[in-house]
């Protein structure tokens, strides 16, 4: 092979964007998918997106993860990088989880409850045998005659036990703005409001994996599931021209509250404590994750020892964002050859002062 | 490109970057936190040194793009496009040519001049990152001046290897207050930024960092007195156009152990092989 | 003062090449760029009105000390920039005579980039007394005599200088010149 000096660099990355481009449309006897189709019928993916993409809009979810070959984390990027050109025009008021119009309510704490156990649609009970039946195309599903939105008044479970003394008070508010990560480097220590946002966009198998180590033991919470609420909520602003609030549309959201071992000293009697997650879309895992983690990374502020990597909020929140994670750890197909030739260099110097030391001391050894 | 600001960034985070980095350049070395946006590249492809060059870049640039010293490898290609794309500005290969040179690794081997400004990609901008984790920590320690682990961390290289063995990222004092990353670049390169007459900005995308070297400013590699800075260069001529004191890459020619050593420097070699091409054919 | 004052011609454009000039100005301290814009923003000139323009927005408290806070509404209509509560809670300060350095805010040493910047609008880059920049920057020292400093503004420049990496950064402006003099220098008498 001769020495080539790599020119052609465009021509390359055209002809890789058109290799991709034909990939991603896959076999063309088959009909092309639709982004209406994903957002239809992919909806977890989309609200996987959405969450790490931290951007609400099923339908760019839906043309990310088109674009993008199913690779979430590549769609959430796209997401982002698209979020992040937009103007912000105004803040939205708190969204109020307690008016939400519940799709699914569980308590693990209660058998019966004010508003009832609401299972919706879930895949918690579903047997995972594999449904051949849904191979098969344009297979019909009779749709269920919807029930009426439940008006009864749902409380929210922790608000039970607050009756009682029994648990924390959730956690203050204050006028101050909360932190923006988006807008603002992240320093630490970081208060709650930035490591909750930080949670609610990171990767939810790293929120999965920490939350699972701290069952097994790494910085163990006691945790009961208080409540998890999917369901509609509205998003209000106050335009300054008006002075109230107005509903601009409605966002599907997932929250959960954790009910996580008490604390008390002598002059404070014991108290359940709290965890918190809330996330776009329907996920239970990425919401329950995070208030595990959530509470975890409490464990300072509760006067626990802080020794788990969950408990680490530094270590947490550095990590848990995979757009990050994904391009540092893919940016080492980029080329090092200039560092990688210093340290051939370096480690052949080395290694010939380590042989003539060896060979020295072998000359010494021989004439003693 | 329709549909985007000129450069791509917004005028808000222009702003933000701006008043970043000329706070930077008034505490040299320091590094200075940025709300670091998300680029549409990777995050530890350049996109901290993109949105330093966004920044900075005006129609009236000259912006000149390496990865490894190359202007035609694949990311440096790319990033060259985004900003020819989004800025529609003009590009070009030659170090004497360019008024902003964005890296990845390497310092051009053509001197720099009063006139130009070269942007670094890091990577890991805090060069205590490897002995302490905690970016808590380490700011901390950046507050005191206080770089005695980094001391301790050389002595004992040297203890065990009989000299210090990092061969690029070699830390280095700035005007005497701060220890910093120069970024990946071989520690041949490490003496060029002494009292470099260029200005040099250093973004990091994902750490959201931005940091500065003014001109003219000392910039001293951290050693000791009985084993001082050593750089590193294989010790052979440049197998395109002789050169003897540039930095070169590693060519394996097949499985016999056939080597070919070339400038990382494109634009320098080629420049250097016209010149003799030239003389050639004068003679 | 009014409202009919106009801003940057274009936006995008002029703060470039206006954010370009002051990044020359702090990197090369005692160069004097030329802003290459018009504005009219009275008693602002044109470089101290543009420096504001390119720098300030609603995420920097601004001081407009004596008669520069006439240029309020102007500053506010085209910038957005919000009004400090007190010249210590300012990031960029302006003034046409020299506030008491002292009485800005100059930072920390972990995160001394938060110290504040102070716009000075003096009337003359030269032909005052002479004085001496040394540091980052300059290759040589450099000789420097604007017009319009306090008379003991190098015994407050030293005290300055002395808190780094904490302190006051200070960007000179007349008509459409300025000069960086960043905290890392030193200033002496000549």
């Amino acid at each position: 092979m001769a020495y080539v000096a790599v020119k052609g660099g465009e021509r390359a990355i055209d002809a890789a964007h058109d290799w991709l481009a034909r990939a991603r449309r896959g076999d063309r006897s088959l009909p092309e998918i639709g982004t209406a189709q994903i957002a239809s019928q992919l909806g977890r993916a989309v609200d996987r997106v959405m969450a790490e993409g931290s951007c609400y809009d099923p339908d760019l979810a839906a043309l990310a993860i088109k674009q993008a070959q199913g690779d979430l984390i590549e769609a959430a990027f796209l997401l982002r990088a698209y979020r992040t050109t937009l103007p912000r025009f105004a803040h939205s008021e708190p969204v109020e989880t307690d008016a939400m119009l519940l799709r699914r309510r569980i308590s693990a704490i209660y058998k019966d409850l004010p508003g009832g156990q609401v299972l919706g649609p879930t895949y918690d009970y579903t047997h995972r045998l594999l449904d051949f039946a849904l191979a098969a195309e344009s297979l019909e599903v009779t749709p269920l005659p919807l029930a009426a939105a439940s008006s009864e008044d749902t409380p929210r479970v922790t608000a039970l036990l607050d009756q009682e003394g029994l648990i924390e008070p959730s956690g203050v508010s204050t006028e101050a703005e909360p932190g923006d990560l988006t807008r603002d480097a992240l320093a630490f220590p970081a208060e709650r409001d930035v490591r909750l946002q930080s949670l609610a966009r990171g990767d939810e198998g790293f929120l999965l994996a920490l939350g699972y180590s701290t069952q097994r033991g790494y910085g163990n919470n006691h945790p009961f599931v208080g409540e998890i609420r999917v369901g509609e909520v509205a998003v209000e602003l106050v335009p300054p021209e008006l002075g109230f609030p107005i509903t601009i549309g409605t966002i599907t959201l997932t929250e959960c509250e954790m009910v996580n071992q008490f604390s008390g000293s002598k002059t404070e009697p014991p108290q359940f404590t709290r965890g918190y997650g809330l996330c776009f879309g329907h996920s239970e895992r990425r919401a329950m994750g995070m208030a595990l983690v959530d509470r975890a990374m409490r464990a300072e502020e509760l006067g626990e020892n802080a020794t788990a990597p969950a408990q680490d909020i530094e270590f947490v929140l550095s990590h848990c964002d995979n757009i990050e994670a994904t391009g540092f750890v893919e940016h080492l197909k980029l080329p090092h050859y200039v560092d990688f030739q210093s340290e051939l260099e370096t480690i052949r110097r080395m290694r010939a002062t380590a042989t003539a030391a060896t060979a020295a001391t072998v000359a010494t050894e021989t004439e003693a | 490109m329709s549909g985007y600001n000129f450069a791509y960034l917004d005028e808000q985070t222009k702003r933000m970057i701006r008043r970043a980095i000329l706070k930077a350049v008034a505490i040299p070395g320091h590094q200075v936190p940025f709300g670091g946006r998300e680029m549409p590249l990777p995050y530890g492809w350049g996109t901290g040194g993109i949105q330093v060059t966004a920044a900075i870049l005006g129609p009236s640039d000259v912006l000149k793009v390496i990865d490894q010293g190359a202007d035609d490898t694949t990311n440096a290609v790319s990033i060259r496009r985004f900003f020819a794309r989004t800025a529609g500005i003009e590009t070009t290969t030659h170090t004497a040519d360019a008024s902003v040179i964005q890296t990845r690794h390497r310092i051009p081997e053509t001197p720099l001049r009063a006139d130009q400004i070269i942007v670094y990609q890091v990577p890991l901008p805090e060069p205590l990152a490897k002995l302490e984790q905690s970016r808590a920590e380490t700011r901390q320690m950046h507050a005191l001046a206080e770089y005695g682990l980094m001391h301790v961390k050389l002595y004992e290289d040297i203890a065990r290897y009989g000299h210090i063995s990092i061969s690029y990222d070699y830390p280095v004092m700035v005007n005497g207050r701060y220890l910093m990353s120069p970024s990946p670049i071989p520690a041949f390169d490490t003496p060029k930024m002494h009292r470099m007459a260029a200005l040099q900005l250093f973004g990091a995308g994902r750490e959201k960092r931005i940091y500065a070297i003014p001109p003219h400013t000392d910039v001293k590699p951290l050693d000791f007195d009985d084993h001082p800075f050593r750089l590193t260069r294989a010790p052979q001529a440049c197998g395109l156009c002789g050169a003897r004191d540039s930095y070169l890459d590693e060519v394996v020619m097949d499985d016999r152990g056939g080597r070919l050593f070339v400038c990382s420097d494109t634009d320098y070699c080629a420049g250097r092989q016209s010149m003799r091409q030239d003389e050639d054919a004068a003679a | 003062m009014t409202l009919d004052a106009p801003g940057f011609a274009d936006p995008v454009m002029e703060a470039q090449s206006c954010f370009r000039a002051v990044l020359d100005a702090m990197a090369h301290p005692g160069s004097l760029p030329v802003i290459a814009c018009v504005l009219a923003a009275p008693p602002l000139d044109q470089a101290t009105a543009a420096v504001l323009l390119t720098l300030a927005d609603a995420a920097t408290p601004v001081w407009l000390a004596g008669e520069t806070a006439s240029a309020w509404d102007w500053l506010a209509f085209h910038s957005g920039a919000p009004r400090a509560a007190s010249i210590g809670g300012a990031g960029f300060i302006c003034a046409t005579e020299m506030p008491n350095l002292d009485l800005l805010e100059a930072g920390s040493d972990a995160a001394p980039e938060t110290a504040a910047t102070l716009i000075l609008q003096v009337p003359a880059l030269e032909g005052g007394p002479p004085l001496i920049l040394y540091g980052p920057g300059l290759e040589a020292p450099t000789r420097f005599a604007p017009q319009g400093l306090p008379e003991d503004f190098v015994k407050q420049w030293s005290a300055n200088h002395r808190l780094f990496p904490r302190g006051i950064d200070l960007i000179l402006c007349c008509g459409e010149q300025l000069c960086g003099l960043p905290r890392s220098l030193r200033i002496g008498a000549a």
